[in-house]
Parts: structure tokens; C-alpha cells; sequence
């Protein structure tokens, strides 16, 4: 009887049990409409029947058939898959060594050092487009090269904004490192490379996921810095979209959307899932 | 290897600064073969960074320091023959309780079979076999206290530094780890060099006791001695309860001195002194009762009861004897209706031996 008891009769609402009261749960059924409303819009026209987003006219797969049949906006996709890829792997290598450098050592000019490190996130991105533009062009960067050798200038401006990010979110991490931990495996014989392999990196790795999962996702829909980076052979999957949505706003702009979406959720859900499973085997300070 | 009273660990004249701060003021200690070795002080007396010097976690400033006959000075942590478990346990959260116990013989590229063959003897030494798989997360607080030991144990150092290791266990816990502690060392006969501000936790374990206070030892003694015959007024104070009397000596006769003090009177005892001394008598050495006690040789004051302490096993007695501080005795509850002979408010004789009472010069 009490198990029923307790399954199905709630308990009453304690006096801060503001989520279990009705106002705040109106307000947060508003919150999530208002977020999510337009992304499920996008969606359901993706299905639409119909050359113009406006009406529905009945569910059809032929906008996605024609969106992977358009080698120019599969092309600029696999770019930026590309782009994102490169510019993660590098990011998240020069967050780690930057973020562990901050955490380890203390050295003239940190303070100056930590402040520079951070100038990307603040700086407006169309300063930084342009400032990519003129740089890039200034080195005289080489336009014409096979793929993927070709999208060496964005792949580098997106590293230039993505790595303080990785380094941000790595450096939080490691501020929860218990001192502790190192002493010991080094007490135990382990040399400095040594507790940093074993023990400091393993500690990092959910901030190493999630600071890679922010790169990724920041290089995946970039799209100011891109535009003043990228040639006429060199176009990511946000450019073509805003190209193609110029001459006008098709299913099939939806439809390439909604696969961007849904790989965007995918590899959230995987980086959560990991970080999880880590966190699941380390309750232990 | 060195003959069995040769000092494991020889500390001489280390001294340890941070900033203006002195937190190690020129100690020179020496830690026998087999002992089981505890030093208390209260907080920030300087314990914790001795034993980070030791584990090569702080460099001394002034001074060198031995283990096992070899000068420490500019060897690393990795490289010293001691393993140091800390406060914290600093248990490695991703890996399991055997991967654990042979991170350390990993690291010094044993054998696969030989590290296995090791872990499971230290772990069946601390009573974890069948743990091996499990990680942290799934361990209670004694188990993870058990993991830590096994891992610095299996490394085979020649000693074993311990950090406040019980503190994070509840009283009833930590009552039984001392005792299996005490085991631990007799079964493995590896010095234990353990760090405590629990003075009644270093009673009850160690063969001697270093009581720090502001960065210096005060006194080096075995348990029994140590609370008996403390050498100074910090030390009384520090290890167990005692009551305090200031007085002024003179000496009597060869050996006999006379103390003249506010609140006892005169008192004649056995010892050499002149100027300024402390009289000191623990709790339980007083006897309390209604009537003047007429023994020779003894020390007796007049008061009145104002708080009793209910512990269980004993009561603490509080009496106003004109003081500051109230004297306070401990009465034993051997029998169960012992507690209605004294109660608050009642005027009570207290009294002691001459013998039990300590003579304190600083």
C-alpha cells in the first residue's frame, strides 16, 4: 500500500516548491514555445508541399532529394563539416596546453597573457572578419589549392575565435582539480609528464568534450568571420544558405537546415552521454 | 640495511619559512626503525608542513633531513623511499581500486603479473579483496581510508606518512581505524609517521608523540609519559584536560620546595625552583567528598560544584574554588546510581596527592 502511496498520490508542495506550482510552470511552457516555436516551424515546412514557406500543402520528402541532390550546397556542407572538424582538433589542443599553462605556471605577464587570450570573444565578429580579410590577404595566403587545402584560411580564422573558447571552459575545469590528486601520483613515483598523463588529462577530459563540442558548434554555423574568409571556391554550408536565401526562402533551405539541426542534437547528445559516463564514475572528490 | 636502533628519519635544525612567517623553527627529530611515531599541535603549528618536507613537497630552508640514513636535500617526491597519505584521500576518481593500489608499481614498470600478484596481498592486508573492480564513487569513507593505505603500502616505503587520516571518518569509524591502524603497522612493521591535532587519536596509537607548537617541538615522549610528566605548561595544556594553578617557589630544603599560591595555599613538594611555577593536577587524580579529607600529604580545596558533565563512563565536575577557571574533577560512574551522590550546588571537599600534583616551570 505505501509503495502506491507513494507513486500516486504527491506530496504536498513544500514552501519552496515554487516548480511544482502553477504560475511558474505557465511561464515555463512560454519560455519553451517562445525558444523552440520557430525551430520546429522550420522543420515542419522542411515537409511542406509547396514552393513557398507559407502555406502547408501537403508532406512530401522531395525537398531533401533535391537538397542532396545540389552538389554546390553538398559541397559547402562537407566544408564546413571539414572546417569544423580541423579547427575543433586544433582548438582544443592549443586550449588544453594554453588553460593548463594559465592553471600550472605563475609568469611575468600571465595576467596580460590570460586578458589577450580572451580579446577574440569580446571583439565584435565583423571587426574580426575584416581584420581576417586583410590579414589573410596581406600574407598573400594561396587562393587556388585542392580541397581541403583550400580552406586553410577559414580553417584558421576559426581557430583564431574557437581556442579561447576551449581554453575557457578547460581552465574552469581544471580550477576544480584537487591539488591533492597530483601530489599523490607523484608521491608514487610518477614523473611531471607522467601525473599529467594519468592523472590531470583524465580530469580535463569533460572540459576537453565540451570545449571541443563549442568549437565545433561555433565553426559549424559561423557565418560573419566566414563570409570575409572565404573565396569563390571555398563556400561553408551558413554562406550557400544565405546565398540561396536571396533569391528566395524554399523547402529546400529548410529541409538542408533541419540536417543541420538534427547533427548538431546528435553530437550534443553523444558529448552529454560521455560526460555523464565520466561523471558517473568519478563521484569521489 | 641499518641495524634496528638506527633513526629512520633524522631531521636536523630544519627550519621552513613562507614570506616573514617561521613555520618550522629549527627542529631536530629523530624517528627510530618500527616506530609508530604521531605529531600533534594544534592548527598551524607547523605539523603538516614538517611532513610535506619530508614527502619532498616543501624544500627546508635552513637544516637537512634523513630518511633511512640518506640526505633528502634536492630529491624529488617521486624519488624518496616514503608514501604519504593525505588528508584528503586524493583517492584518483577514474580509476579503479586495484588500478589504484598498482598505479605506483605500474609507474616503476613491474611486471603485469607482479603488480596483480602485489595488489592483491596489500589488498587483502586491508581487507578490500574482492573490491578490486569497484571505482571511488561506489566506496563508503572507510573503504576509500583503506584503498589510500593500500597504495602507498604496496609501494614498500620506508615509511609511511600519514596526513590527518581519520578526520573525515565519523567517531565510531575512526575509533576502529585506529586500532586497525595500530594492527596494520604491528603486521607490516613499516615506521608510521602520522600527523594528528587529535591529541587523544595519538595516545591511543603511537609508541611516541612530538608535540609541536608554533613551528618548534616542545617534547618528544612516549604516550604515558607525556601525559604525566609533561615538560611545560603547553604541553599539559594541550594533551588532556588539567587544572592550573599559578604560584611562586622558593626552596626549602636540598630537593623540597615551597610554592605559595592564591588558591591552594602553601604547598611543599619534591623538585627545584625558584621564582614563577605552575602547579597542575589532572581531572581524575581529585577526589571529591563531603567531609575534610585528614590524610597526610595531600592537597585540599574548599568549593562548590557549579556544572556536572554527563559523559557516560565518568562525569566532568566543575567547582568554584574562588578562581577564574573552575577546578575540575572527573568522578567515575562505576556503579549505576553513582551520579545522585554529588549534584549541582552542593560544597565539596576537593583533595589529591602531593605526588600527582605537577610542578611546571614555564
Amino acid at each position: 500500500m505505501n509503495i502506491i502511496k507513494k507513486i500516486f498520490v504527491q506530496s504536498p508542495s513544500g514552501p519552496l516548491d515554487y516548480h511544482r506550482r502553477w504560475p511558474l510552470r505557465a511561464i515555463l511552457i512560454c519560455i519553451l514555445i517562445f525558444m523552440y516555436a520557430p525551430i520546429f516551424t522550420l522543420i515542419a515546412f522542411s515537409f511542406n508541399d509547396s514552393k513557398r514557406n507559407i502555406v502547408w500543402h501537403g508532406f512530401t520528402l522531395k525537398y531533401y532529394e533535391k537538397a542532396f541532390a545540389n552538389a554546390e550546397l553538398m559541397l559547402a556542407f562537407g566544408n564546413s563539416l571539414a572546417i569544423a572538424l580541423f579547427s575543433t582538433l586544433i582548438s582544443i589542443v592549443l586550449g588544453s596546453l594554453a588553460a593548463y599553462t594559465l592553471w600550472r605556471f605563475r609568469f611575468p605577464g600571465k595576467a596580460a597573457y590570460e586578458g589577450a587570450m580572451a580579446l577574440p570573444i569580446v571583439i565584435p565578429e565583423i571587426c574580426m572578419g575584416v581584420a581576417m580579410m586583410a590579414f589573410i590577404t596581406r600574407v598573400g595566403w594561396p587562393q587556388n589549392m585542392p580541397w581541403p587545402l583550400n580552406l586553410g584560411a577559414i580553417t584558421i580564422a576559426h581557430i583564431a575565435f574557437c581556442f579561447p573558447f576551449a581554453a575557457i571552459v578547460i581552465r574552469a575545469r581544471l580550477q576544480s582539480f584537487n591539488r591533492e590528486l597530483a601530489e599523490s601520483a607523484h608521491d608514487l613515483g610518477a614523473s611531471e609528464f607522467q601525473v599529467f598523463r594519468d592523472i590531470i588529462l583524465a580530469h580535463m577530459r569533460p572540459g576537453i568534450v565540451a570545449g571541443g563540442l563549442l568549437s565545433f558548434t561555433l565553426s559549424l554555423d559561423d557565418f560573419v568571420i566566414t563570409f570575409f574568409t572565404s573565396g569563390p571556391n571555398s563556400v561553408t554550408f551558413p554562406v550557400k544558405i544565405y546565398s540561396m536565401v536571396r533569391f528566395s526562402v524554399t523547402p529546400e533551405v529548410n529541409a538542408a537546415s533541419t540536417v543541420l539541426i538534427i547533427l548538431t542534437i546528435a553530437l550534443t547528445a553523444i558529448a552529454l552521454r560521455l560526460q555523464y559516463r565520466s561523471q558517473m564514475t568519478e563521484q569521489v572528490k | 640495511m641499518l641495524a634496528q636502533n638506527d633513526p629512520i628519519i633524522r631531521l636536523k635544525g630544519v627550519s621552513k619559512f613562507f614570506g616573514a612567517a617561521c613555520a618550522v623553527d629549527n627542529v631536530s627529530l629523530d624517528v627510530m626503525h618500527g616506530e609508530f611515531f604521531a605529531l600533534v599541535g594544534p592548527s598551524g603549528c607547523g605539523k603538516t608542513t614538517l611532513l610535506r618536507m619530508l614527502a619532498g613537497f616543501e624544500t627546508p630552508d635552513t637544516g637537512n633531513l634523513f630518511i633511512d640514513g640518506r640526505d633528502m636535500t634536492g630529491v624529488g617526491a617521486n624519488r624518496r623511499p616514503v608514501n604519504l597519505v593525505f588528508q584528503s584521500y586524493a583517492i584518483f576518481p577514474h580509476m579503479s581500486v586495484a588500478e589504484n593500489v598498482g598505479y605506483g608499481l605500474k609507474i616503476a614498470g613491474l611486471a603485469r603479473d607482479e603488480i596483480m600478484a602485489r595488489t592483491a596481498e596489500v589488498l587483502r592486508l586491508v581487507k578490500l579483496t574482492g573490491q578490486e573492480k569497484k571505482h571511488p564513487g561506489q566506496l563508503s569513507g572507510g573503504q576509500r581510508q583503506r584503498v589510500v593505505l593500500a597504495r602507498a603500502l604496496v609501494m614498500r616505503p620506508a615509511v609511511l606518512l600519514l596526513d590527518e587520516p581519520l578526520s573525515a571518518l565519523d567517531a565510531k569509524l575512526r575509533e576502529a581505524m585506529q586500532l586497525e591502524l595500530v594492527h596494520l603497522q604491528k603486521t607490516v612493521g613499516i615506521t608510521f609517521l602520522i600527523v594528528t591535532h587529535d591529541q587523544s587519536e595519538a595516545l591511543s596509537m603511537a609508541n611516541r608523540i612530538a608535540v609541536m607548537h608554533e613551528g618548534a617541538v616542545r617534547q618528544v615522549a612516549s604516550p604515558g609519559e607525556l601525559y604525566e610528566a609533561p615538560n611545560c605548561r603547553f604541553v599539559a595544556d594541550f594533551i588532556g584536560k588539567i587544572n592550573l594553578f599559578e604560584g611562586v617557589a622558593t626552596m626549602h630544603q636540598k630537593d623540597r620546595v615551597r610554592i605559595n599560591t592564591a588558591l591552594l595555599g602553601e604547598v611543599e613538594l619534591t623538585g627545584t625552583a625558584q621564582g614563577a611555577v605552575t602547579l597542575a593536577v589532572r581531572p581524575e587524580k581529585i577526589r571529591i567528598s563531603s567531609e575534610r579529607q585528614t590524610q597526610l600529604n595531600i592537597i585540599q580545596v574548599r568549593g562548590k560544584i557549579t556544572d556536572i558533565a554527563y559523559y557516560g563512563g565518568y562525569s566532568n565536575v566543575f567547582i568554584d574554588i574562588g578562581a577564574v577557571q573552575p577546578l575540575m574533577a572527573d568522578i567515575t560512574n562505576a556503579g549505576r546510581n553513582d551520579m545522585s551522590t554529588v549534584a549541582a550546588g552542593d560544597s565539596v571537599y576537593c583533595s589529591w596527592r602531593a605526588t600527582d600534583t605537577l610542578l611546571l616551570l614555564d
